[in-house]
């Protein structure tokens, strides 16, 4: 998941790869083009079948699927008569006017927006503080990286004990007087409750990222800006953060698509509710096509899904420009 | 030189940021020993008032546990086998072969990354109910190789033999090997860090997967251990807290306590691999 960003960046030298390439250009070490003429096979055939398993898996199990849920969504399909009737932009009609549907993409824009802003800035500041030089530092690396090994539900069930209105939580805050709210079973809380429990589940990963970048940044540079005088938080804001800027991105873009694609949280903690409140988009489909049987209008609720992941991915690769400082 | 007060704020910031990630797993494991009344006592305490074990039994005789993590088990080392060889191979070509279209099948991947499962689940569950493989494993074993995880890895794997030297291949193309026998015999005995990230990332991710397991299984005995945790109900369908609670940690612990041998591994793998 880490290497996005150099492998989306390498796509382009790569397409200059033509097949005559390989026959033209004699290898070192291998000038009299015997070599070549010894082998079984050519270059091109034994590329290509080393990259098919993974290319025709790619194609049956996510691009055909990609394809015939867009058809789907097309369609209406009533599983119980069996009917898949053709119905146009129907499903995309209903759509506009699903109250529902509009909910749930305030609730999902506002989950990932709470959980990528939560999660980057605390796992900024949870870098710079393992990143000091102090006796025992990594054991608070492995202790704050931990939940991340930890399987989804397991952590999910532990809070929703904690978070319940008795719970652990609650608790706490009697002892400093005061009354918590019932976290996952009040409108106004429950969506911040999943997004604190998503938090402090995956923040090590983010940590760990900031934390490799901050160790590549030069001491040199820290060292001249201290000598000209700058502040701590001088060097940090003008020399620290443009080197992790590139990092930034990355974990921009893995954060939002994985708030996205949020689902142990809202299925174990609240359903989706209490009145939608947590009915993220993610959650909907599944309760449209695989509670509702509503295969059809639960495809197109899977295309609106896509849609905004690409939207949001195409985004923030353009913006990149606009801020992220490139080191070569 | 750094003070002595600024060194003691700074240890005082890492223990209560040390709270939340510590303090769940801790209250877990001491609530598997609680009565299920005290459980949520008010106010509510860290260590049982009496200790118990009344809950421990009932973890495997309530849901076929061991069979599940067994399940759970043996599901991620099968992912993490095929990924391994699978992306290995395409980023073993993508990173050292010249052949026809590789930058449109590279962007092919690149495209598949985006999809998050929820986008796609309906048509496969459509094909897996026409074969007859809904409450099989193989939607669990062949969803994550092709999917993103295996996407990912494909891509780790391709950085890795970028940066491997040619005169390495050279040397044995010269003692008359085939790329085959390059791949398995030289490239892929040097290629230990990107194994160990990419085993590290398609573990984690199979034995966390939740949502394809509570779509494409039914039976207890199928499901895997994150679903199972799900299902501690008595007769009554009340639930069974300390029960689920003692599940819960013996499905945390061992994957913690592998955790805590090899955590530099973890952390050093995850973020060499990451960042270059």
């Amino acid at each position: 998941m880490t290497s996005v960003n150099r492998a989306v960046a390498a796509v382009k030298p790569h397409r200059g790869g033509r097949p005559t390439d390989a026959k033209s250009q004699p290898r070192a070490g291998d000038p009299s083009g015997t070599f070549r003429r010894q082998r079984k096979f050519p270059e091109a055939h034994i590329g290509l079948a080393f990259v098919s398993p993974m290319v025709i898996g790619v194609i049956v199990l996510c691009l055909i699927p990609f394809i015939s849920v867009i058809w789907y969504s097309l369609h209406d399909w009533d599983v119980f008569t069996g009917s898949f009737e053709f119905i146009g932009l129907g499903n995309y009609a209903r759509l506009v006017n699903d109250a529902v549907a509009a909910k749930s993409l305030g609730v999902t824009g506002l989950f990932m927006a709470t959980l990528m802003i939560v999660n980057i800035v605390l796992a900024m500041l949870l870098a710079l503080l393992v990143n000091q030089r102090l006796r025992g530092v990594s054991a608070f690396r492995a202790i704050y990286f931990a939940p991340v090994v930890v399987a989804v539900v397991a952590w999910v069930i532990i809070w929703q004990f904690l978070l319940a209105s008795n719970g652990g939580i609650n608790g706490f805050l009697a002892m400093v007087g005061v009354e918590g709210p019932n976290w996952l079973r009040d409108p106004n809380t429950a969506l911040y409750a999943v997004v604190i429990v998503q938090v402090f589940k995956g923040v090590g990963m983010n940590m760990v990222l900031f934390l490799a970048a901050l160790q590549g940044v030069p001491s040199e540079l820290k060292e001249a800006a201290r000598i000209d005088g700058a502040s701590n938080w001088r060097i940090f804001w003008s020399v620290v953060l443009p080197m992790l800027s590139p990092t930034l991105l990355l974990v921009m873009i893995l954060t939002s698509i994985g708030a996205l694609d949020v689902f142990a949280p809202i299925q174990v903690l609240t359903q989706g509710g209490p009145s939608n409140s947590t009915l993220v988009l993610s959650y909907y489909m599944y309760q449209t096509a695989f509670e509702r049987q509503d295969f059809g209008y639960g495809s197109t609720l899977g295309v609106v899904l896509f849609v905004i992941v690409l939207a949001l991915t195409a985004v923030q690769w353009r913006l990149r420009k606009v801020w992220v400082h490139d080191e070569v | 030189m750094r003070s002595r007060t600024s060194k003691a704020v700074l240890y005082v910031l890492l223990v209560v940021a040390a709270i939340p990630f510590i303090y769940p797993i801790l209250w877990m494991v001491f609530s598997s020993f609680k009565p299920a009344s005290e459980i949520f006592a008010v106010p509510p305490r860290l260590l049982p008032d009496r200790w118990t074990l009344d809950a421990w039994p009932k973890v495997f005789t309530e849901n076929p546990f061991l069979q599940q993590y067994a399940n759970s088990l043996y599901i991620a080392v099968v992912v993490t086998l095929l990924t391994i060889v699978v992306a290995a191979l395409a980023g073993y070509a993508f990173a050292r072969i010249r052949f026809p279209f590789a930058g449109g099948l590279f962007l092919l991947l690149l495209s598949g990354m985006m999809l998050p499962p929820e986008v796609t689940v309906i048509p496969i569950f459509r094909w897996a109910s026409d074969l007859g493989l809904i409450d099989t494993h193989w939607p669990l074993i062949l969803l994550p190789v092709f999917g993103s995880g295996g996407i990912v890895a494909t891509f780790v794997f391709r950085q890795f033999f970028l940066g491997l030297p040619a005169e390495i291949e050279e040397a044995a193309r010269l003692d008359g090997l085939g790329r085959l026998q390059i791949f398995w015999r030289i490239a892929m005995p040097l290629a230990g860090p990107a194994i160990a990230t990419v085993a590290i990332l398609q573990f984690l991710k199979s034995f966390n997967t939740y949502f394809e397991a509570l779509i494409f299984l039914k039976t207890p005995e199928m499901l895997t251990v994150g679903v199972g945790l799900t299902r501690y109900q008595d007769m009554y369908g009340e639930p069974m807290w300390s029960t689920q609670l003692a599940a819960t940690t013996l499905t945390v612990i061992p994957m913690l306590i592998v955790f805590l041998f090899a955590q530099r591994q973890f952390v050093e793998s995850l973020s060499r691999t990451g960042l270059k």
